[in-house]
């Protein structure tokens, strides 16, 4: 998949510019970042860091000021909105830290949204809805609406819709940090479980001390660049 | 999911039907205004029959022709022979006032006097009260729109106009035409009374067919003896209905536009609220990988859903309102009234259902493109 056989990511002297009134706020300076394939990667650092601009950027929903950004080969910052989106719906899987399930929609359904943007039948998206929602432990949860759910099963229905696609990378925003530990556990777990079993490549946005340590390696983000060591 | 969300903005989803109800309401009572005096003007009047005023006039009122003219008119080709000679009606047309039952002002009645042969000419015409009057007698058959606007016009009544004194002998019908609104009497006498024995003002033929009468039209302007206007009776009717008809659909047509804009104030409202509920979701879908296109149409499919509900509430209201709603008003062209019935049609109807979804389609857009167009970063970061 990726140009070398390794890297599936690769973030070359990205910079990423917001202006505020007549000031400009350099959110990302000329940042590089490599992840092989089948890495685990947790992001951390203080608000306002960049942690989460950099994971809109992996995920082709922002684009950087400058610089380029290379997932699997494709360079995202390149392309136009509409191939974008359809870029984002084959090789992205998103989990957000408020779930960000459609309220109205039931489980099942929820996860069958990425799904529609495919050419499958109904009964096919129906067959990968109920593996996603089994790979989850949710399979007796078919049918419930987001509200009949606690916030471990929610947060576990975002992860079943982020990988229904079968995406190459997962991208997820402090995906514990509405939950309470023993949650926050379990969802570790399942990240930990699809990342060894299933070899999904993912990057995890977190405050947490105690999700980070379950990752393969960590990076602080200080001043717009990343780190190896946490800074002082 | 469009239907399933519209639970949860139930204030304002509410104001914005009821507002575009009230829209579709008052353009569709305006226009079944229009429609109903429109169909009063046209509903009877055959092809086959011409109207023939003095040239220049666009009224019977203005319309005066000598008695001589009346007979060069009835020997013209073309016109059918009865019994009793050809189906030529001079008419004379006068304007009586009397007090209106609603109100009980006066206001002007048509009081017309008809040649023998005008019930053959007008064969739309049926006696449903009483009987026919008799030539020569001070006697009057009454209209049904006409009885029922005004007093004193019932079966045996009897009303002073002038130094005569009038019986209504019958009432009559005739399909809901123009004629309804009118007091009909023998030209013989009507004339004398008025001292118009040697003028009547207009003359009303029984054609063949529909197609004679460009001959027949031909054979009048070019005669030097006459100068005649030869119309078409369906045309004649038509022309007598434009100008108010104009008017109504005009002011109808401004009322509704003004209200238009406010109730798409009231659509735009509501979906920038929509969107606003929504936008969270509205950026995970597009995360996702949802282009902007599946957001404009669900946002256009629910503002047009809602002016569609509103729209067939505010139809049904102005049918159940105004469809059949019997008013009267004048006529300018005759300076009398006429009587109609508000006419709310299918046509009408789906013309107001149409306003709505116009209203829903403009209300819609400009939400529907703000969140298409709003970056996925920021709609996500809505709470």
């Amino acid at each position: 998949m990726s140009e070398n056989g390794e890297v599936l990511v690769k973030v070359s002297g990205a910079d990423k510019v917001y202006r505020r009134g007549s000031e400009d706020l350099h959110i990302l300076d000329k940042l590089d970042l490599n992840v092989p394939k089948g890495e685990f990667l947790a992001l951390m650092g203080p608000s306002g860091s960049g942690k989460s601009t950099l994971l809109n950027l992996l995920g082709g929903i922002d684009r950087p000021t400058n610089g380029s950004v290379e997932i699997g080969g494709d360079e995202i910052s390149m392309l136009s909105d509409r191939k974008l989106a359809w870029w984002r719906s084959r090789h992205v899987g998103f989990v957000f830290q408020m779930y960000n399930l459609l309220p109205v929609l039931t489980a099942a359904r929820n996860v069958d949204l990425p799904l529609l943007l495919t050419n499958l039948s109904s009964k096919q998206r129906r067959k990968q809805v109920e593996l996603a929602l089994d790979a989850v432990g949710l399979s007796h949860r078919l049918d419930h609406y987001p509200r009949q759910l606690s916030g471990g099963e929610q947060q576990r229905v975002g992860i079943a819709r982020a990988i229904v696609t079968d995406p190459s990378i997962l991208l997820c925003d402090e995906p514990t940090g509405d939950l309470d530990r023993h949650a926050g556990d379990e969802i570790l777990d399942l990240l930990d479980t699809l990342n060894r079993e299933q070899g999904k490549t993912i990057i995890m946005v977190t405050h947490d001390p105690h999700a980070s340590a379950r990752a393969s390696r960590t990076l602080y983000m200080d001043e717009g660049k990343l780190k190896t060591e946490k800074p002082e | 999911m469009t239907f399933a969300t519209l639970g949860q903005r139930k204030g304002s989803s509410f104001a914005s039907v009821f507002g575009i109800a009230g829209v579709v309401a008052v353009f569709v009572g305006v226009l079944s205004i229009a429609n109903g005096f429109r169909n009063a003007m046209t509903a009877t009047g055959s092809p086959r029959n011409a109207v023939i005023l003095r040239s220049g006039a666009s009224s019977e009122m203005m319309s005066s022709l000598r008695r001589e003219s009346g007979r060069i008119i009835s020997d013209a080709p073309g016109i059918v022979m009865g019994e009793n000679g050809p189906l030529a009606s001079a008419e004379l047309f006068v304007v009586i006032s009397l007090p209106k039952i609603s109100t009980g002002t006066d206001a002007n009645v048509p009081l017309r006097g008809v040649g023998d042969a005008a019930f053959d000419v007008r064969d739309d015409i049926e006696i449903i009260e009483g009987r026919r009057f008799e030539p020569g007698k001070n006697e009057v058959i009454v209209g049904r729109a006409a009885a029922a606007e005004f007093a004193g016009l019932q079966l045996n009544d009897k009303f002073q106009v002038g130094p005569n004194e009038w019986t209504v002998v019958g009432t009559f019908t005739e399909r809901g035409g123009i004629s309804e609104s009118e007091i009909w009497t023998d030209a013989k006498v009507l004339g004398p009374a008025y001292a118009r024995d040697e003028y009547f003002q207009a003359a009303y033929v029984r054609l063949k067919d529909a197609d004679t009468f460009d001959s027949f039209k031909d054979a009048l302007t070019s005669d030097p003896r006459l100068r005649v206007k030869v119309t078409r009776q369906t045309d004649f009717y038509s022309e007598q209905s434009t100008g108010i008809y104009m008017m109504i659909v005009t002011l109808g047509a401004l009322v509704a536009t003004l209200m238009a804009i406010g109730a798409i104030f009231g659509a735009l409202n509501t979906m920038f609220s929509a969107v606003a509920a929504r936008t969270r979701e509205i950026g995970t879908l597009r995360a996702l990988g949802f282009n902007g296109l599946p957001v404009i149409i669900s946002i256009l499919i629910e503002s047009i859903l809602l002016a569609l509900v509103g729209g067939s509430i505010g139809g049904g209201l102005a049918w159940w309102a105004f469809d059949g709603y019997q008013a009267a008003t004048i006529n300018w062209q005759t300076f009398s009234q006429v009587a109609f019935a508000f006419d709310v049609t299918p046509s009408l109807l789906i013309q107001g259902i149409c306003y709505a979804t116009l209203i829903g389609v403009v209300g819609g857009l400009f939400p529907a493109f703000r969140a298409a167009r709003m970056p996925v970063t920021t709609a996500l970061r809505e709470i």
